[in-house]
């Protein structure tokens, strides 16, 4: 692999370490994938231990990145969809078939798509402090029905897809009636952030009672910071799944590679990496095999699964019903 | 000299109207706008205009306490005062929520007084933090407008006995007032970091969150685009409209030097809003400082590589929006004034998408994302480098142009021995004003950055999305210690010898 140096500010700046191997299987990945912080690294390390190549990680908004670069993409792995978004990130017809067994997965639905090979996932739900907080809603219509003063904090579905993912979980728990419910929640609405990160740290700085999060959250606090007092809500008529997808791409320069890496994402070795890295369920492990924390956390009991065709059917009323309700 | 203007208006043109015309041409355009973005535009103009005049009206008797009081520790505190300004908008948040959420210290303080919790979500939150932003900027304006009175007009005045304030002070007010509610208007207009937390929902929707949301989220790049020619479009007539209100001019020449000026009445009231001022712009600083020092402990790795990085990039963005300025200053005409106002009026996410439009065939947006980011920081802050330095450059010609005339005084030479002597203050402002917006800037690099290529406001978000909240606002205190810090550097670098 040979760099190019470029003068002036970028050749300083641009430093990268060069790695010996001499195939390199390029990856494109959300950013929070990709960070120290993510299961990124880890990934990189078990994968590169058994491929004799290197993995580089190109960070930054997936499907619009990939949108906008069309055939020109470079990777020849992308990783990090959400299963809401699928429709749209098999329109951009990138894709090549995965050629993975799914027999191997353990999510709580069916799974056997031909392109996207799911890696983790999780259910949307509302977590709280279970020392703060007195009166938990046990259904979404007592969380619509609670006091006025229970304070939310929940994410935009115009530019997150956990918001997009929150909406149409309303739309099919309350069909024609969603937005009067919202209406109904939104005295309860402190705020609406932008992204995940945002409103989870308004939580965190005990500005709301319960954010708009994943049922896998209280595992971070309970692994990482031995804090058990963070709890999921469970709701009465299910919770929305929401299912990170990895795909290899038709124009991969390196197709074996990226074969290889597609079969290493279902393997143990990946999998055990997930849930104590992407703080969310490994999509292949059985339930025996994860972290206890992960064991001891409540699962809801019927799982919300919307077929793509359907999310994206779906997502425009969805969408306006939150806002309508919202703004009145 | 106007060539170099020329350069600096090519540049301006094609980063801003350029990268937006490359989004449209790669998208298709059409202008078709629904009820909701008819409530953002409503939205934006409202909010701006509510947030400009509040700034406006509340920097007076500060500006005013600034200019005719001298007391210790004024020229730090001119200074502290500042920093909200430059405060990046995420770090920022943290502060604002510290003194003004439910946990805050001002909840806390109405509780002990028996008074019910007020919540900061909600429009009157959104203005509440463009007023915390703004209201320094405001009160730098005014203040030199204050500054630039000539200190023999209020001898003269007090001589006379003639009443300064309607004398001097209203004239000038009308003069610089308009000119920062125009900023400072336009400034809110095209703002949308702030709506995004504390607007408590989508009625609080703005034009640029539009924007953000068709470009990170759905990638529309054609309502993108449409959106960007919308917030011209708004921009353009709020310019229009506020040029036809009466745009400042230059006063009267005098010394450089400030010296006291007049007879400082009003000692109570002045004390009292500068008082207010600073707890009102401080006390956020201080909630960031006590919410990111537990992190200091335990910095993450990588921090001090991304410092270098965004410390790059903001000294890159300086060098390149003070030539900008300064050309532009020289060259002057409509192409100048212009240049100088259209980067307000742009989406930093559309010219960043438009830059990667026009890059992606050339090479790979990774190998020029921090370059990128640098020119585009440049661009973004020249509005207010080149609102700083265009005046001091106009007020040099005018009070000096005639003798460096007669000297043969012209190109470089007039340069080096007529303007730059005299705008030195203005220039370290322009410089610390720019380098500090530029530290704190997120928007561009999220789009482009790849491996290893974190900035600091990049680094922050990385942690926030992997729940290191605490880490994140160790991170936070320590991107504003650098912010502060390079804006304190160039600023006393420009108030060296010229009384503060």
């Amino acid at each position: 692999m040979t760099y190019r140096l470029h003068a002036g500010l970028a050749l300083a700046l641009l430093a990268t370490p060069a790695i010996a191997q001499d195939k390199t299987l390029t990856i494109y990945a959300p950013d929070y994938f990709a960070s120290e912080w993510g299961p990124g690294p880890a990934i990189r390390e078990a994968f590169e231990a058994q491929c004799d190549c290197s993995i580089d990680y190109q960070t930054g908004d997936l499907l619009p990145r990939l949108k906008l670069e069309g055939a020109r993409a470079q990777a020849d792995v992308a990783i990090g969809f959400d299963s809401t978004e699928m429709k749209q990130a098999r329109e951009t017809g990138l894709f090549a078939p995965h050629g993975v067994d799914t027999a191997a997965l353990t999510l709580p639905i069916d799974w056997q798509d031909e392109v996207f090979l799911p890696f983790d996932w999780s259910y949307l739900a509302f977590v709280y402090d279970n020392e703060a907080l007195e009166e938990v809603p046990s259904s979404f219509e007592a969380l619509v029905e609670a006091p006025d003063d229970l304070r939310i904090a929940i994410q935009d579905p115009r530019s997150s897809v956990s918001g997009l993912s929150l909406a149409l979980w309303a739309d099919e728990v309350f069909g024609e009636e969603a937005e009067e419910k919202w209406a109904a929640l939104a005295p309860k609405i402190t705020t609406v952030t932008p992204g995940w990160s945002e409103s989870y740290g308004l939580f965190t700085e005990g500005e709301v009672d319960m954010v708009l999060s994943y049922t896998t959250s209280p595992a971070y606090h309970a692994i990482a910071e031995e804090d058990d007092t963070v709890s999921a809500a469970i709701f009465d008529e299910g919770h929305y799944m929401t299912i990170e997808l990895a795909a290899q791409l038709k124009g991969a320069e390196e197709p074996e590679l990226a074969a290889q890496f597609m079969q290493f994402v279902v393997s143990p070795e990946f999998q055990s990496l997930i849930p104590t890295s992407n703080w969310s369920y490994p999509s292949a492990l059985p339930k025996a095999e994860w972290p206890e924390g992960f064991q001891s956390i409540a699962l809801p009991k019927n799982a919300i699964w919307l077929a793509e065709d359907e999310a994206d059917a779906r997502r425009e009323d969805a969408v306006e019903a939150w806002r309508q309700g919202l703004s009145r | 000299m106007r060539w170099p203007g020329g350069i600096a208006a090519g540049l301006v043109l094609a980063l801003t109207l350029g990268t937006l015309g490359a989004v449209a041409w790669r998208a298709g355009f059409a202008l078709r706008l629904g009820p909701a973005d008819w409530a953002a535009i409503r939205f934006t103009i409202w909010q701006a205009a509510l947030s400009a005049l509040v700034s406006v009206v509340l920097a007076i008797p500060v500006a005013r306490a600034l200019a005719r009081q001298r007391f210790p520790g004024r020229a730090a505190l001119v200074t502290l005062l500042g920093a909200p300004f430059i405060l990046p908008v995420i770090v920022a948040v943290i502060g604002l929520i510290g003194v003004f959420g439910r946990g805050g210290i001002l909840n806390d303080a109405l509780g002990l007084a028996g008074l019910g919790p007020v919540s900061v979500y909600g429009w009157h939150g959104v203005v509440l933090a463009h007023v915390f932003f703004n209201l320094p900027l405001a009160v730098r304006l005014i203040l030199q407008g204050w500054l630039s009175i000539p200190a023999e007009r209020f001898r003269l005045a007090a001589s006379l006995g003639a009443p300064v304030g309607r004398l001097l002070e209203g004239p000038m007010l009308r003069a610089v007032a308009p000119g920062a509610f125009a900023v400072i208007f336009l400034i809110c207009l095209t703002s949308f970091a702030v709506a995004l937390t504390l607007g408590g929902g989508p009625r609080a929707t703005t034009v640029e969150l539009a924007i953000y949301q068709a470009v990170r989220f759905d990638f529309d790049l054609g309502r993108a685009a449409m959106l960007a020619v919308v917030q011209f479009a708004l921009c353009a007539a709020a310019a229009l409209g506020l040029r036809a209100a009466g745009a400042p001019e230059a006063l009267g020449a005098g010394l450089d030097r400030v010296v006291e000026h007049h007879a400082p009445g009003g000692r109570m009231l002045d004390a009292l809003s500068v008082t207010l001022a600073a707890l009102f712009l401080m006390a956020p600083l201080a909630m960031i400082l006590a919410r990111g020092l537990p992190g200091l402990a335990d910095l993450p790795g990588g921090l001090w590589p991304a410092a270098a990085r965004s410390v790059a990039v903001a000294l890159g963005a300086t060098a390149l929006t003070l030539a900008m300025a300064l050309a532009l200053a020289l060259r002057g005409g409509a192409l100048a004034r212009l240049s100088m106002l259209l980067p307000l009026a742009a989406s930093g996410l559309v010219m960043g998408t438009g830059l990667f439009v026009l890059l992606h065939p050339l090479v790979s947006p990774r190998e020029v994302a921090l370059l990128v980011t640098m020119l585009v920081n440049a661009v973004m802050a020249l509005p207010f480098a080149a609102r700083v330095i265009a005046p001091a450059v106009a007020q040099a010609e005018a009070g000096h142009g005639r003798l460096a005339d007669s000297l043969g005084l012209h190109g470089l030479a007039r340069l080096r021995w007529l303007i730059l002597p005299r705008i030195r203050r203005p220039l370290g402002f322009a410089a610390g004003l720019t380098a500090a917006l530029s530290m704190g800037d997120l928007g561009v690099i999220a789009l482009f950055a790849g491996d290893g290529q974190a900035t600091l406001p990049l680094l922050m978000v990385r942690l926030m999305s992997a729940y290191r909240m605490e880490q994140a606002a160790g991170v936070a205190l320590v991107l504003l210690a650098i912010s502060l810090a390079l804006f304190w550097i160039f600023d006393r670098g420009g108030r060296v010898d010229a009384a503060a």
